[in-house]
């Protein structure tokens, strides 16, 4: 556990060994097909962990970015024709812009009046792909053409399954990296204290507002490869439940641990799963665990658990 | 002309003032513990469901909505006791997921206890409008405004004028030093929570013959209430109650003159334009922070 949270090697390892031998004990599609969703949740959480874990920042409004990379796939391949991969990468680049342009202001922000800020920009972004129903098909969504590159077509969740699963590992690797390297170096400081960072020659600004809008790639990469997995994306996977949910996981898993984000992206997406044999309870379990994870384990799952282990080994 | 912009403005005043409400909630619980409740629109729920389904039953409403009352305050201290309390020494994302976990909570229970459907609340006093020079506006809207105006005094007054309202104000400036005097912070966190869940069950109460109660009522004021806070200044009581009637009344004039549809965007935008400019919304003072 303790390699998992500071071997930067041993836990990438782990991590593709892990995706690698998952199929084999999965029954059915249906298992597969949650496995692939908590792939794309999880490489959301991995950027927005750098954001939280590292930069101290919270971000109540990123599946407005999942939700924009996803429109974006979908309205550019399905009504203007242009191929899935230029699409992607036109979404990716129009989130950064965005997030760019919004970051500099907003990032001055402190605490609360930051969740304030993107969470108005999650709310703002669904309130439009539900209104603007001539280009997004409205509340009720709209279909996606599925993933075709150099005319092969990703189709069916045992291919989708290696797709996200390389996915996540690249963007776990480049996280790592990113954490180890000088500018998660200036993060942890920022996130430590804003001004003593300053003092010591820190462009606190800066590495901010870069963390922020790596995040929103990331989310609007997952959101486009989503769509085109799922064949169908509404409003609703870009609303403010869906970014709750998102920041939920990350700090249920364990802010500042990449690997925590991805447990607590698995956990939270097989959660719900689990809960539909409480039907009607399921919210109230729901909401219970969250509570009771949060002041039982302030600091969230994984760094908790590796900070048992060591106890235990000595006992 | 007029009458069509007083119509939006009256409209605006009424919804603006449950904001408010919810906003100066925000803000007392802010004070008292650093905590953004998002659990607030909850209350504001508790109120509006509790006094629909009480009244439906025989009960007679102004029972109802003290019994609402009572409950929400109940759920308040039970969330601060249990949850917040507990995690008092956590970070502030740790904090605001508590909360959140406690609003869906809320919602579980109360989709179990009164189920998923709109309940209606007959208006307190009839529904013939009231004509104001061309405009007109609904009975309720001046129970809703009315209602807003007393509370908002009367908490004007508790912080002013009471030893319990000075010993909350005293633990917002600074804890340690009003546990050093002998104020039971603990009890002062107890409190807020009891008075905001009680602002927000009485404006719940008022506005369901308006908006209708359903359990997912509290969602959206809740956010709103948020975000007039925001507006305000986190913290600033009177600030929160201008956000409050600001939002309302763009919002309402927002819909009038150039897309319904996008009514709950203003509010949202507002916020984003005001943040840019004024990092600490419109009341909010600058403050240093210490290294």
């Amino acid at each position: 556990m303790n390699a998992l949270l500071h071997g930067r090697l041993t836990g990438l390892l782990a991590l593709g060994a892990v995706i690698a031998v998952l199929p084999a004990f999965l029954p059915n599609n249906f298992y597969l097909d949650i496995a692939i969703l908590a792939g794309f949740n999880a490489v959301v959480c991995v950027g927005l962990n750098l954001l939280i874990g590292y930069a101290g920042q919270i971000s109540l409004g990123h599946a407005g970015f999942f939700g924009i990379g996803a429109y974006a796939s979908g309205v550019l391949v399905g009504t203007y024709g242009w191929p899935p991969i230029v699409a992607l990468l036109a979404g990716a680049v129009f989130v950064g812009l965005l997030a760019f342009l919004v970051a500099k202001p907003i990032l001055r922000l402190k605490g609360h009046y930051l969740a304030m800020a993107t969470l108005g920009i999650g709310i703002i972004v669904s309130i439009v792909l539900r209104t603007e129903s001539g280009l997004t098909g409205g509340p009720d969504g709209m279909m996606v053409e599925p993933f075709k590159i150099f005319g092969v077509e990703l189709y069916g969740e045992k291919v989708w399954y290696w797709v996200v699963g390389v996915l996540l590992v690249g963007v776990v690797w480049l996280s790592l990296n990113l954490i180890d390297s000088p500018m998660g170096r200036a993060l942890r400081a920022v996130h430590g204290s804003e001004v003593a960072a300053e003092v010591v020659g820190v462009d606190t600004a800066r590495f901010k507002v870069m963390v922020f809008v790596l995040s929103a790639v990331f989310a609007s990469v997952a959101g486009s490869l989503f769509a085109h997995y799922a064949g169908l994306i509404t409003p609703a996977k870009a609303d403010f439940f869906k970014s709750i949910e998102l920041v939920t996981m990350v700090v249920f898993g364990g802010m500042a641990s990449t690997f925590g984000a991805v447990v607590g992206a698995v956990v939270l997406t097989l959660l719900p799963q689990a809960l539909t044999i409480f039907q009607d309870y399921q919210q109230i379990v729901l909401g219970g665990i969250l509570m009771a994870t949060m002041v039982f384990m302030p600091k969230g799952l994984l760094p908790t658990l590796a900070a048992l282990l060591p106890a235990r080994r000595r006992a | 002309m007029f009458a069509e912009l007083l119509q939006y403005l009256l409209s605006g005043l009424t919804i603006g003032a449950i904001y408010a409400l919810a906003g100066l909630g925000f803000s007392i619980i802010y004070n008292a513990s650093h905590v953004i409740n998002f659990a607030q629109g909850e209350f504001i729920m508790i109120g509006g469901m509790a006094s629909a389904t009480l009244t439906a039953s025989g009960v007679p409403l102004p029972l109802a909505i003290m019994i609402g009352c009572g409950g929400a305050m109940l759920v308040g201290v039970l969330v601060a006791k249990f949850a917040v309390e507990r995690a008092r020494n956590a970070s502030t994302v740790t904090l605001i997921i508590i909360t959140i976990g406690a609003s869906i909570f809320l919602r579980g229970v109360a989709e179990l206890v009164w189920g998923k459907d709109f309940k209606r609340l007959d208006a307190f006093s009839g529904e013939t409008p009231i004509q104001i020079m061309g405009a007109s506006m609904q009975p309720q809207s001046l129970w809703v405004v009315g209602t807003a105006g007393v509370l908002i005094v009367a908490i004007g007054l508790f912080f002013a004028r009471t030893l319990t309202g000075k010993a909350i104000l005293a633990t917002s400036h600074n804890r340690l030093a009003a546990q050093l005097v002998g104020i039971d912070v603990k009890r002062v966190v107890l409190a807020s929570f009891a008075l905001s869940a009680a602002l927000g069950a009485v404006g719940g109460a008022v506005v369901a013959p308006i908006t209708f109660s359903y359990t997912e009522m509290g969602i959206m004021l809740g956010l709103k209430g948020f975000t007039a806070a925001v507006l305000g200044g986190l913290g600033h009581g009177p600030g929160a109650v201008a956000g409050g009637l600001i939002v309302g009344i763009a919002e309402a004039l927002g819909a009038g003159y150039i897309s319904s549809a996008y009514k709950d965007a203003v509010a949202f935008v507002i916020i984003l334009a005001v943040l840019l400019f004024m990092p600490n919304g419109l009341f909010g003072k600058r403050g240093t922070e210490r290294v």
